[in-house]
């Protein structure tokens, strides 16, 4: 690939081609997502681990999340899942098959729309459960 | 009869991209909300929600233990699946080496997480 040609032909150049076009930059962010997905199953993966442990190790995580750093990651991550969240359901019309309804097909908006309250209401509803539980 | 040829792996690894991402679409924000921010500043839930009788119990629960392991598991293996591919558009390219990073560390945290769960018992 690296190869020196003699003709020096003209290549363009890729380095930093998502931040000619703010389409492109919007599709970098979402994508970006998935680091912040990642970071939080990371923080429960360790919660895991400090369970296992026993009693001391799971205060001291406990302790950790309190800490205002802690708080300030976590409203970031925050931030960056909601955005998943709702680019997720607005990619949907897209990677799913065509639904037709009475010989029309489901605008877009409808599927994103119905995505986005489903989302609202299982959050609701888990809210609820660890509110009920934990009374 | 077609002869056993080598099939694509690509199905798999969709799948839990797009479980992953669902459940991170449907309840992660909420998740977040609550053990990052709601209980570690007592607003909302009470401060003791998270406390290790309530979460050893939840976690020795199948439900919970289920739970713990399908959210960690799969945010896991949507975000490898994502970062995978989004590293040829940054120039690194698909092969091996990035295959083994992405999938890889996704399938270490799901044995993580499965060791960890059954160690905390039934």
């Amino acid at each position: 690939m690296n190869t020196p040609n003699p003709r020096r032909p003209y290549v363009r150049p890729m380095a930093g081609w998502w931040r000619r076009n703010p389409f492109f930059v919007e599709y970098m962010v979402h994508e970006g997502t998935a680091l912040f997905v990642a970071a939080y199953a990371i923080v429960l993966l360790v919660g895991l681990l400090r369970l296992a442990q026993g009693e001391a190790a799971w205060n001291g995580w406990l302790d950790a999340l309190k800490s205002p750093l802690s708080v300030a990651f976590h409203l970031i991550l925050l931030a960056a899942i909601a955005y998943h969240c709702w680019t997720w359901f607005r990619i949907m019309p897209k990677t799913m098959p065509p639904i037709v309804v009475r010989g029309k097909r489901l605008p877009p908006g409808a599927i994103t729309g119905c995505g986005l309250a489903v989302a609202a209401v299982a959050s609701l509803v888990l809210l609820g459960l660890v509110w009920g539980m934990t009374r | 009869m077609k002869p056993a040829g080598k099939r694509s792996n690509a199905p798999i690894f969709w799948s839990l991209f797009g479980a992953g991402g669902m459940l991170a679409a449907l309840i992660g924000p909420m998740l977040v909300f609550i053990t990052g921010i709601a209980v570690p500043l007592g607003l909302v839930l009470p401060a003791d929600a998270m406390s290790y009788p309530r979460m050893l119990a939840f976690a020795q629960h199948w439900i919970g233990k289920g739970f713990l392991f399908a959210v960690v598991a799969l945010f896991l293996w949507h975000a490898g699946h994502r970062i995978y591919h989004s590293l040829h558009d940054i120039g690194i390219h698909a092969g091996m080496g990035a295959r083994l990073a992405c999938y890889g560390l996704a399938m270490l945290g799901t044995v993580l997480a499965a060791w960890w769960l059954l160690a905390i018992g039934f």
